[in-house]
């Protein structure tokens, strides 16, 4: 089971995310000029602040030679993982529904927030349980999910909403609560939470690990 | 004639400089020369003031790998790692404009931890600003916080500690100082003297623009007037994303072995880095400011010079490898430029189109500053108004509630989770865990995390702690109540001290009683450092820190690196275990003349503080780290401000736990009952843990049984018998508003 | 010959603009009344060789058509 993790101009919680995924099976980083997808199993795009957040979130990252791989491995079914910086890039880049805002409170807020599982049987909550509850970290300014009325509407009756806030701890004003949110496909999944730091018990939280074991299970169900 | 019509007072050098100036050229200065001269010879870049009370520091250490006069110090964590670090103040610059103040003082610290070849990993920052219902003090505090989170958190480098202050000295002159820390492999540590005359000398990082011309520096240099305003266009800009690009281009230079040194401008630019590298080599240097890329069009060579862009490195190449580097800089979008040489005439000449436009030796810029010798005098009245009486109650359970929502001791949430501080994966201990930061020492390629054969994970702590109000009391004591307390919060999660660094944050050192503070201060540093046998790797110094309304207080701020040898055992500070036994440990002797509760009482500050007993607050240290280690201490938290009952409810509010408390005896014979609960010295500590735990202590030190966790309340019972109680929900109410208020106010 | 041209982009009626609700909150602290409906956008300036392309620009880069609105102006 390999992971490709990208790294653009700015990113920062690249290191990170191949320390998680390496946790479950191998990891490399993926330079944000290249095209080579060097034959992983799954892409992470991972936090941080590709481009300085110049222009929009993810606007310009969204543009980068590495995507335009990316988003022919999506459309053949390889999944996907957008955290944070990585949710914003897929969602400019059309791979996941809405567009993540400002924080209601325009601030950039690092806090450690309970999220809920609302479907377990998906490429990316498999090992978790339906309602369970997740202790992750989320660390962002512009981290509220948005999309337009009719848009939410299919998205909720579609069952692409994963993950959820607990009720009291969406502290950025995402619609509905969203957390995290899958297409319709359901091999393309973003969450602003930061499950790569909530896997090691030395640092906090391990349930951030379920994300990743989750699509190591995945792909390893598709090959047998 | 006025100072403004004579060139070289007009750039604040005096008439006797001037000559000294002219006598190492052999001839008048030009426009060029002045104006570098006139930089490298201020107080920022020279030192002049301060330079030889530095020299009484304790420099040498088993740990240390580099210390004072790199870009950073630098200690020896083991596993063949090092830990380079260093804490600098942007206290003028955030006067003027905090957010950008605030950011590029970040920006600037983090560029010399990776000028020495380590990798970023870890910032903290200690914040003073005047009193919370000043609007300006509002302003001023949230733009710093907002600055240090921009550029922190978009650079990607966790920020994982810091300290908050608010006192009315710093009203006109806020204290932003900001430190960082690096890793490296030991072989990987780099120098900045510049070697090998013939060798490229590489320009890279952002253009060249007019920021700070004249800037860091002469602000430094000046007391703050009312005419700040038109201090605004010599501020400097931040851009972290030019600085994340510089960063990782530099350190895969260094790791690729392609550059012989490397330097981050700073302070006076292209002028004091390029000095300072022929300096250290004993070399001199030839740059072309013709080739230097620009932002704005038509700037003349003395700009140039003296230009603050920010995000640039200089470094010195082998001619076979500048193609190589180039190649490297384009990689990471970076702009490289070769903009001249190093020679062996010792002296750095400044051309332009092939014309020679300076030419000074080397040595008068660097060196052959003079160097001053303060006149300390003890002032005979008191400096600092008495602090406005805002507790007009004398009971003790109100007394309480005071102390936790006054600006100094409130909930500082709304402040640091402004911050990253879990980026790279190595927080063990975020703030409000414990007393210091902890994190996991993994390999810089980020490897896992080295473990121990008996499978344990190595880690550094690190706390930055200052003080001004008890230095202002007694410089020397007050200094020395720092460094310990830096220590203790150290000992409180395991840790062993390494190495330290500094910044001294003072008035206009040419007045005696200044002069007298400085001079205090640092006899109490080094013989604090020299008692806990703890060096000094480097630091920094920012004088003239006052205005019309006078100085601030004298303000020594300690940054202290140490290493636990297991992570899984870092200490914490909240109760933890319902039944857990409470104690109080160590040498702690309260007083409260110079407390907070004799602030918030409007009290004079006394003249002198009590002395401590240093060895055997170095022992409690010790036997507290060695306990923690051991595993079997459930929290450990250092007495400070506020004093045991403080400490107490902190400890209780940080496990969600109550606490009973018997204070029956607890006090010296005649100690009054607010004494006791609210006095303040070094050496105290508060722990919890199963009895017998700590129990085994009570051979090594002063320890005494006071209570357990439990239940819901923190309940002290008096020497009468009178019980006073406070509710956790009632605790974290007085303590949730006290900084939230303010930063929503705005 | 390249001509300037000016994008304003602005955030979708409707769409949660804490941006501008606090630009609308800060106003009257200092003394200005009867403010509403305050709006935070961005400006984008070009010199472009053939104008006709912008609209193409602002559909692909430089505004979100989920969340934004564009309007091109000649400079």
């Amino acid at each position: 089971m390999r992971f490709g993790v990208l790294r653009f101009p700015g990113t920062c919680d690249e290191v990170d995310a191949q320390l998680a995924c390496e946790r479950v099976g191998e990891a490399v980083i993926l330079w944000h000029g290249d095209t080579d997808l060097q034959g992983v199993d799954a892409v992470v795009v991972p936090g941080g602040f590709s481009y300085g957040d110049y222009l929009r979130v993810g606007a310009i990252a969204r543009f980068a030679p590495i995507m335009e791989s990316v988003i022919a491995f999506a459309r053949d079914g390889g999944p996907v993982l957008g955290i944070c910086n990585g949710f914003q890039v897929l969602c400019e880049a059309g791979l996941l529904p809405g567009a993540l805002l400002p924080n209601r409170t325009l601030r950039f807020v690092c806090r450690q927030v309970n999220l809920v599982v609302v479907h377990a049987d998906t490429v990316f909550t498999n090992a978790c349980e339906e309602g369970e509850r997740l202790s992750i970290p989320a660390k962002h300014t512009t981290g509220c999910w948005y999309a337009p009325p009719a848009l939410h509407e299919q998205v909720e009756a579609n069952g692409q909403v994963l993950l959820r806030y607990a009720p009291g701890e969406n502290f950025n004003g995402s619609l509905a609560d969203v957390a995290g949110v899958r297409n319709e496909a359901g091999n393309v999944f973003g969450l602003m939470p930061h499950p790569e730091h909530a896997v090691d018990p030395l640092t906090g939280s391990v349930d951030g690990l379920k994300i990743f074991q989750s699509v190591a299970n995945h792909v390893g169900a598709a090959h047998v | 004639m006025s100072d403004t019509l004579v060139p070289h007072r007009a750039l604040g050098l005096t008439d006797a400089e001037y000559e000294l100036i002219c006598d190492k050229l052999g001839r008048e200065p030009n426009a060029v020369e002045l104006s570098m001269f006139s930089l490298m010879w201020r107080e920022h870049c020279a030192y002049k003031h301060s330079k030889k009370l530095l020299h009484q520091l304790p420099t040498e250490g088993p740990y240390l790998l580099m210390g004072p006069g790199e870009n950073a110090g630098a200690v020896d964590v083991g596993d063949g790692l090092a830990i380079a670090f260093k804490v600098e103040s942007h206290n003028h610059p955030s006067a003027v404009e905090p957010f950008q103040g605030a950011a590029t003082g970040v920006g600037g610290i983090l560029r010399d931890v990776f000028a020495v070849g380590a990798r970023p990993i870890a910032v903290l920052d200690s914040l003073r600003f005047g009193e919370l219902d000043s609007a300006r003090s509002r302003y001023l505090l949230e733009h710093a916080v907002g600055g240090i989170g921009h550029y922190g958190n978009s650079i990607g480098v966790p920020t994982i500690g810091g300290e908050l202050y608010f006192e009315s000295p710093y009203e006109q002159n806020c204290l932003v100082n900001a430190m960082a820390l690096g890793i490296a492999q030991h072989d990987r540590l780099t120098r900045s003297a510049a070697t090998g005359p013939g060798n490229a000398l590489i320009l890279f990082g952002a253009l060249t623009g007019r920021d700070g011309i004249g800037g860091a520096s002469v602000l430094a240099s000046a007391e703050l007037g009312d005419a700040d305003a038109d201090k605004r266009p010599t501020v400097q800009i931040g851009d972290p994303f030019a600085e994340k690009k510089l960063m990782e281009c530099s350190l895969e230079l260094l790791d690729r072995e392609l550059l012989v040194s490397l330097q981050d401008l700073g302070a006076a630019g292209l002028t004091s880095s390029s000095s300072e590298m022929a300096s250290k080599g004993g070399l001199g240097l030839d740059i072309h400011v013709d080739r230097v890329p620009l932002r704005e069009p038509g700037m003349e060579p003395f700009e140039i010079m003296v230009s603050e862009s920010q995000e640039r490195m200089l470094c010195v190449v082998e001619p076979a490898r500048v193609d190589d580097v180039l190649a490297i800089c384009a990689k990471w979008e970076t702009t490289a430029t070769v903009i001249g040489e190093v020679t062996d005439s010792g002296r750095l000449r400044v051309l332009s189109g092939g014309d020679v436009v300076g030419d000074m030796p080397v040595a008068a810029l660097v060196d052959d500053c003079p160097l001053y010798d303060l006149a300390p005098e003890k002032p005979s009245a008191p400096i600092y108004p008495t602090p406005r009486r805002v507790l007009e109650s004398d009971d003790p359970r109100d007394a309480l509630l005071a102390l936790l929502s006054s600006a100094n001791l409130a909930d500082r949430r709304p402040v640091f989770e402004q911050y990253d501080c879990l980026v790279q994966s190595r927080t063990v201990r975020r703030p409000d865990d414990a007393d210091a930061a902890v994190l996991l020492l993994t390999t810089p390629s980020g490897g896992g995390a080295p473990t121990g054969a008996d499978g344990t994970h190595p880690a550094i702590a690190v706390s930055i702690d200052g003080s001004g109000r008890r230095v202002a009391c007694d410089p020397y004591r007050g200094t020395v109540e720092a460094v310990l307390e830096c220590a203790a919060n150290l000992a409180c999660v395991g840790a062993e001290p390494l190495g330290l660094t500094n910044c001294l944050n003072f008035g206009n050192p040419e007045k005696p009683h200044i002069a007298w503070q400085l001079s205090e201060s640092v006899r109490g540093m080094a013989d604090a450092c020299r008692a806990l046998d703890v060096p000094v790797v480097g630091g920094n110094v920012s004088l003239y820190n006052e205005g019309p309304e006078g100085p601030i207080y004298p303000t020594p701020v300690v940054g202290m690196v140490g290493r636990l040898p297991d992570a899984a055992r870092a200490g914490r500070l909240g109760f933890a275990v319902e039944g857990d036994a409470i104690a109080f440990a160590g040498p702690f002797t309260p007083s409260l003349p110079g407390s907070e509760l004799a602030k918030l009482r409007g009290e004079p500050l006394p003249d002198g503080l009590p002395e401590a007993d240093v060895g055997a607050v170095r022992r409690a240290q010790e036997v507290v780290r060695e306990a923690v280690r051991h595993g079997e201490i459930r929290s450990v938290h250092d007495v400070a401000e506020g004093g045991l009952a403080v400490a107490l409810a902190e400890c209780c509010l940080g496990g969600g736990l109550g606490a009973q408390v018997d204070f029956r005896g607890a006090g010296a014979e005649g100690e009054p009952l607010l004494e006791t609960l609210f006095g303040e010295g070094p050496g105290g500590f508060v722990l919890s843990g199963p009895r017998p735990a700590l129990a085994a202590l009570a051979r090594e030190i002063q320890l005494t049984f006071v209570g357990e966790v439990v239940g819901d309340a923190l309940t002290l019972t008096l020497d009468d018998g009178a019980a006073l109680s406070w509710s956790l929900a009632e605790l974290d109410a007085a303590r949730a508003r006290g900084i939230a208020d303010a930063l929503e106010d705005v | 010959m390249s001509q300037r041209i000016r994008v304003l982009v602005r955030p979708k009626a409707g769409i949660l603009d804490p941006q501008g609700q606090a630009v609308e909150r800060a106003l009257p602290a200092l003394g200005f009344e009867g403010v509403e409906n305050v709006h935070v956008g961005r400006l984008i300036e070009l010199d472009v060789a053939d104008p006709s392309q912008v609209a193409d620009m602002c559909e692909k880069l430089l505004a979100n058509p989920l969340i934004e609105d564009y309007e091109i102006v000649e400079a």
